[in-house]
């Protein structure tokens, strides 16, 4: 309990993706679900971290989580382009309401 | 001991600050608390001693994503008499799909019992090992992501260009 | 209502029914903590037998109070006189306060270092001391040389060699340097500007110069009424200028001022001082936000814009540095300069030296100095993001902007020019390194120290403001195509420049050497220029455009 160890980090992570999970399923505005997304890929970083501090030992992890960041960068940076096109086509970010090509 | 103190302190204050993201009614406080999170997550970096992950999290995510975020927020404004909200039935139905996925993940990782996984194998990376192996063993996913974020500027730019009527 | 006099207001008296109530309040606080300190001294000496801590905690302290009321009832009597003299006697009174505050600010390093060295030197088993701690303070006492064999102060050591206990020492120190520079910034700045445009600035409150004008705003911001406005968000109004200046405060947790002088020593420091400097964006864009108002989200998008966009060329142009310095720990950079003028990172080769001055612009517009100024341009926005802030939260952001010139001017010194190293090759004055209080003392002054980091930030912070009463503010899509259309080019060709230089150019080489002396006389002849014509215009300032309308004041 008084040393941090692996699993630890494992909860937690386990814990922040499903809050993540739960953020992009509630939320209605598009915004919303990206900050969901957000929180995934957080989630997955920190067990990148922790796996290559405790178990493996090397930089492959640190590395890696690295590319998790700038990848979640830049696919917020192509969602929030998106949203703003949307804004300006529907006049709503309401993702219930882009419903033209279902059904 | 001190350690421990930390760690727990900085996962109440991410774990909660998610909570809130739940419980935001409110765009903008939803984006707030997302700051609280992932200031949380940088400190835990550092905690990993992966000192240079947690200050590339600061740069990139809290001073880049995150002003990214509530730039969109601002430019696709909140109406304020629309409350976006689902029932409180799909609220719960996913709660307990979230709490089915994290007790099924967790229980998975427990019982697989990594050995030796309860004390810190390395004293954390050097900036140079890091750059090291970025420039080495890691050359191609490196430069795929430089090649990916070129990508991704011109078609951020494109996606969000001024139509000229 | 009374009729309100002249001299009521050039000769403001006090109150006299307040007056005596406040020193009836401060007799009876001073006579309390006496008797406290007494029944303390009782206690501690039958009960605790005389257990430092104790005595520490149950006497000194009740006396520290008692003297400190006793002082406060001293300048509630004597307000007449003091304030005439400090009038009179005001510019000694400034600059010795900078001299013992600088000081101060020595002895408690020096006291720390010495604490810390003998704990860590000479840990005793924890059986033999009486409080568990590796230290007793009779070993202190022995420790101290000459007249400091005072139970007193060995007393008031022990906390000192407890690490916790000295970053907290460390954490104040920074936060009241921070809070004193700011104060003096502000006053320096309404001076500069003042001279710029042929007026004297502030001349009244305090005496000389109005040193004392940012006390005197200061107190009168701090009792001003809270206003937040209608329909505003309260709690993110209300947070909004912490989170700019608590970044701002965190920047100096790896910022090193001297060898030793760092809070923490990270191995990636700058990345962390550049990240904490990006954190403050989200402050201000809340901050318009919150406010409920147009203007404050204009100033708010523009910032965030200009700010954001301008993080990249000044990451390139330190990347510059990096690569030449090999290392992002900023000890280990301020280390490579300490040969003297030559050595400086700025003159090592013609791309650090054009580095220099693409982070300095980069960095104006950064941190929101004119001509960059549109988020809080006076004349069009009102005072953008920050319209609806008044009193504290107002002084919060300004002192975030203060800060913030600091830490980049911090960086800038750091990494160019030379850090806490003076012009003077150190090992020229190695031999006072190892001297007694004296010979430190002066090599610290000559050749290597924290005032020579302070004096080339504020050198820089000088430059800043005078570029921004010098020149007028650029548009908001000139400040962007500034940014990515001019800086962001001449950066990454630098950058390319400076990689192909490190791998082709070897490091003692001929060509190595000759753009070493070649910038390091060109940066010289550049720094004498203008001293030669600060001194030129100071000689002749009677003589010259412009000082017509201020020759005939006294203190021109």
């Amino acid at each position: 309990m008084f040393a941090v160890g692996l699993m630890h980090y494992v909860v937690l992570s386990a814990m922040l993706a499903g809050l993540g999970i739960l953020v992009m399923v509630t939320k209605r505005n598009a915004i919303g679900i990206l900050i969901g997304v957000e929180l995934v890929l957080n989630a997955g970083n920190i067990n990148w971290a922790a796996f290559s501090r405790y178990q493996v030992g090397d930089a492959g992890g640190v590395i890696a989580a690295l590319f998790g960041v700038v990848l979640a960068a830049a696919e917020a940076a192509v969602a929030i382009a998106v949203f703003v096109n949307m804004y300006n086509n529907l006049a709503t970010v309401d993702v219930d309401r882009a419903s033209e090509l279902s059904g | 001991m001190f350690e421990a103190f930390v760690f727990y302190l900085l996962a109440t204050v991410a774990v909660g600050s998610a909570v809130a993201i739940v419980l935001a009614k409110d765009i903008v406080r939803a984006a707030v608390w997302l700051l609280g999170t992932l200031g949380a997550v940088a400190g835990l970096y550092f905690l990993l001693a992966a000192y240079f992950l947690g200050a590339v999290q600061l740069i990139v995510y809290v001073g880049g994503t995150l002003v990214l975020i509530i730039f969109g927020v601002m430019l696709t404004g909140r109406s304020p008499w629309a409350r976006q909200r689902p029932s409180r039935w799909e609220v719960l139905a996913a709660a307990v799909t979230c709490s089915l996925l994290f007790g099924t993940v967790v229980g998975e990782m427990m019982g697989a019992g990594w050995a030796g996984s309860a004390r810190p194998t390395t004293k954390g990376q050097t900036v140079a090992e890091l750059g090291r192996e970025l420039l080495t063993t890691y050359l191609v996913p490196f430069e795929a992501v430089s090649v990916l974020l070129l990508v991704v500027m011109i078609g951020a730019a494109y996606l969000a260009r001024v139509e000229r009527r | 209502m009374q009729a309100i006099r002249g001299e009521d207001i050039l000769k403001p008296r006090w109150d006299p029914a307040l007056r005596s109530r406040a020193l009836r309040a401060v007799c009876r606080g001073c006579l309390g903590a006496l008797a406290g300190a007494a029944a303390g001294a009782a206690v501690a000496r039958l009960g605790l037998r005389g257990h430092p801590v104790a005595v520490l905690l149950l006497v000194v302290v009740p006396l520290g109070l008692a003297a400190l009321a006793a002082v406060a009832g001293g300048l509630i009597v004597l307000a007449g006189p003091i304030g005439r003299a400090l009038r009179r006697f005001a510019a000694p009174v400034f600059w010795g306060a900078v001299i013992a505050s600088v000081l101060l600010i020595w002895g408690v390093a020096e006291l720390m270092g010495f604490v810390g060295e003998l704990a860590r030197v000479d840990p005793v088993p924890e059986a033999v001391t009486a409080f568990g701690g590796p230290l007793t303070t009779g070993e202190l006492r022995e420790s101290l040389r000459g007249p400091g064999r005072f139970v007193l102060l060995s007393g008031l050591l022990w906390p000192l060699q407890f690490g916790v206990v000295r970053d907290l020492v460390v954490v104040a120190g920074v936060v009241a340097f921070v809070s004193v520079f700011a104060m003096f910034a502000i006053w320096w700045e309404r001076k500069v500007s003042a001279r710029i445009q042929s007026r004297l600035g502030p001349m009244r409150v305090g005496g000389w110069h109005g040193w004392a004008q940012s006390l005197a705003d200061g107190i009168k911001l701090l009792g001003k009424e809270d206003l937040i406005p209608a329909g505003a968000d309260r709690p993110l109004f209300c947070l909004a200028p912490y989170l700019a200046f608590v970044p701002a405060l965190c920047g100096f947790i790896a910022l090193p001022f001297g060898a030793y002088w760092v809070f923490r020593n990270l191995d990636v420091g700058l990345v962390f001082v550049l990240a904490m400097v990006g954190v403050e964006v989200i402050g201000v864009i809340l901050g318009g936000w919150a406010s409920n108002n147009k203007w404050s989200l204009y100033g708010a998008m523009r910032e965030a814009c200009q700010m954001v966009s301008y993080e990249i060329p000044m990451g390139m142009a330190l990347l510059v540095v990096v690569t030449a310095a090999g290392t992002l720990n900023l000890t280990e950079i301020g280390e490579l300069q300490k040969s003297g003028w030559a050595s400086w990172l700025a003159f090592r080769n013609p791309f650090t030296f054009v580095a220099c001055f693409l982070y300095f612009v980069a960095a104006l517009a950064s941190c929101k100095r004119a001509p960059f100024d549109l988020p809080e341009a006076e004349s069009e926005l009102v005072a953008g993001f920050m319209t609806e802030y008044s009193g504290f939260r107002w002084c919060l952001f300004f002192f975030a902007e203060y800060a913030a010139m600091f830490i980049v001017s911090g960086l800038a010194t750091t990494l160019f020019l030379g850090a806490w190293y003076s012009p003077l090759p150190v090992r020229w004055g190695a031999v006072l390194a190892e001297g007694g209080l004296l010979s430190r003392a002066v090599h610290g002054l000559v050749f290597c120290g924290p005032l020579w980091f302070v004096a080339k930030c504020i050198l820089l912070i000088y430059v800043q403001m005078w570029i921004r009463w010098t020149l007028p503010r650029v548009r908001i899509d000139q400040v962007l195509y500034a940014c990515v259309q001019v800086l962001l080019p001449l950066t990454m060709l630098a950058l390319l420049g400076q990689s192909l230089w490190e791998l082709l150019v070897p490091r003692g080489s001929a060509l190595g050497l000759a753009a070493n002396a070649i910038t390091s006389a060109i940066g010289a002849v550049l720094v004498m220029g203008a001293v030669g014509a600060a001194a030129y215009g100071r000689m002749n300032r009677r003589r010259l455009v412009g000082s017509l309308a201020v020759e005939h004041l006294p203190g021109a």
